[in-house]
């Protein structure tokens, strides 16, 4: 069973929606369900993400969604300070993460790093997914959260 | 590579001309004024009647279009237009080197390269609001925070020090320097606002790894440069700046969303920089005088290491205040005092101050400058650069 909460870490962002085409409507699918899903190549089994119509690699139009582990390794990081939004205003810092899924060809992905928003941060350091749900949006939504994989 | 296919020493800078810079919201002018009087000023400083212009180039998707600046200059023919796509200001010397293949393919004779941008009536990059949802690359980093530029950038800054080990001191020195040198220009907004080490050192961050003066100014403006023929650019007024050579410059996935640009730790250079000195018949050890793009200090670093002007090794050593000052460095740079202290017009004030350079006309003139280079946008997913040059260079 993959970790989830539904305590937002910044609340009051905007909420994210599936791509009006219809490119990842797969991967807010799964969030929702708890899953981790990326696209791969059927013809050449690259992973890909962000998600595009074409395989990079060999550009078959051919691309599936596959569950992959929820885990993956710090890759780069930065802690915001300065408010961007009204509703990161006397938030304080935050952190976010960019992490490594060595799993699926080292695609990257962007998200916070939950736990003490001045923790000393390692790159390299294994995290795993914190499924945090938004019941309450418009439509419902679920954001992938990352926290240092705790060593037991 | 045949002459034939060449930018170089083809076309040249004739004129350049920029509104006055205020901070943003300042302007009283709308936008589109702005831009009409910086193409008046640069025609003015070209000697050219700007009756004559029959052509526009521009980037990061200009509001100010070029059928509505053919009307109202009252142009007698629109005989070129075109538009740099890429994200931030990265298209700055690609405005400059799509006039100068338009004209040397007989396309236009008299091409404005322009910017206009007046973040008080537009928005500020480093604001973001709203409550609507998002999707598409966004989704993927607006939710967790992550939506103005310096936010966009700072994680490839992190990397980099991390691979590197460079970055602080040079950074910190890059920013004293545009300040320094804004000292001396008049035009620039924060002329008379100086920064020591102290205060760079003290000031907050903005997102670590960039404090405040890390970060590019906030700016209501605009700026244009008018390019044309080499061969009439001798019989105008000024000296004229000849384009030896301009490049854009993307690299694999580099526009990939979610931060999955295969090279990450990079200014975006890479690709650019054999092509540029090749075409331009120059080496980084002939370049005289940097204008590098600073939306932020960290990718000035990288940017400077890609073009040959430093090492990953040295890069320490050779990116110092002493060095980077006009008055005595080795690596003179943003001598205008750049997108950090003289104004952000989207990166085409450090096109013209390259031109100033070339011409003898900079607030903080090197002495004998023969070549210039002018980059625009590190880690963008497409990034633009340029060499000007006196006739001298040419050989």
């Amino acid at each position: 069973m993959n970790k989830s909460t539904s305590e937002p870490h910044l609340p009051g962002l905007r909420q994210p929606a599936p791509a009006t085409d219809g490119l990842d409507v797969p991967f807010w699918e799964g969030t929702r369900a708890h899953e981790l899903r990326v696209q791969r190549c059927s013809n050449c089994k690259v992973h890909q993400w962000g998600p595009e119509w074409m395989c990079h690699a060999c550009n078959s139009m051919e691309l599936d969604w596959v569950n992959i582990d929820p885990v993956g390794r710090i890759y780069s990081w930065q802690r915001p300070h300065h408010p961007v939004h009204r509703a990161l205003t006397d938030r304080g810092p935050y952190i976010i993460v960019l992490v490594e899924l060595p799993q699926a060809d080292n695609i990257r992905m962007v998200g916070n790093l939950l736990g003490d928003p001045l923790q000393e941060i390692e790159i390299g350091a294994p995290v795993s997914v914190i499924f945090e749900d938004h019941d309450d949006g418009d439509p419902g939504f679920t954001l992938v959260q990352w926290e240092v994989t705790s060593a037991s | 590579m045949s002459d034939d296919y060449n930018l170089r020493g083809k076309t040249a800078v004739v004129g350049v001309g920029e509104t006055t810079y205020y901070k943003h919201g300042q302007s009283s002018d709308p936008e589109f004024v702005l831009v009409l009087k910086a193409i008046l000023a640069a025609c003015e400083d070209a000697g050219i009647n700007p009756k004559e212009i029959d052509g526009f180039c521009s980037y990061s998707n200009d509001r100010n279009d070029p059928p509505r600046l053919a009307n109202a200059l009252g142009l007698p023919e629109l005989r070129y237009s075109n538009m740099q796509w890429t994200s931030g200001g990265g298209g700055a010397a690609a405005a400059v080197q799509n006039a100068a293949g338009a004209i040397t393919a007989g396309s236009a004779d008299v091409v404005v390269a322009y910017r206009g941008l007046a973040q008080g009536q537009f928005g500020r990059f480093g604001r973001s609001g709203g409550s609507r949802p998002v999707s598409g690359g966004a989704a993927y980093t607006l939710p967790y925070g992550m939506m103005s530029a310096a936010q966009m950038y700072a994680m490839r800054t992190t990397r980099f020090m991390h691979e590197h080990g460079v970055g602080r001191n040079a950074m910190r020195s890059i920013a004293m320097a545009c300040y320094h040198h804004a000292q001396n220009n008049p035009r620039a907004v924060m002329n008379g606002r100086t920064l020591d080490a102290e205060t760079y050192d003290a000031s907050r961050w903005i997102t670590e790894p960039y404090r405040l003066f890390d970060c590019c100014l906030e700016n209501d403006g605009a700026a244009a440069m008018i390019i044309t023929r080499s061969d009439r650019a001798m019989d105008l007024p000024k000296v004229p700046a000849l384009v030896l050579g301009a490049q854009q410059s993307g690299g694999h996935r580099s526009g990939a969303t979610a931060e999955n640009a295969t090279d990450y730790v990079t200014s975006s250079f890479k690709p650019a920089a054999k092509y540029l000195y090749e075409q331009a018949g120059v080496t980084p050890q002939d370049i005289d005088v940097v204008q590098s793009y600073e939306n932020f200090t960290g990718g000035v670093v990288m940017s400077l290491i890609e073009h040959g002007l430093c090492t990953y090794e040295n890069a320490d050593e050779v990116l110092t205040f002493e060095n980077l000052r006009a008055d005595g460095g080795n690596l003179p740079l943003n001598t205008s005092g750049g997108n950090l202290a003289e104004c952000y017009m989207h990166g085409l004030g450090l096109q013209v101050e390259a031109v100033r350079q070339v011409r003898g006309e900079s607030c903080n003139q090197v002495p004998d400058v023969k070549v210039a280079l002018a980059n625009a946008g590190p880690m963008v997913a497409v990034a633009s650069t340029a060499i000007y040059g006196t006739q001298e260079a040419l050989g």
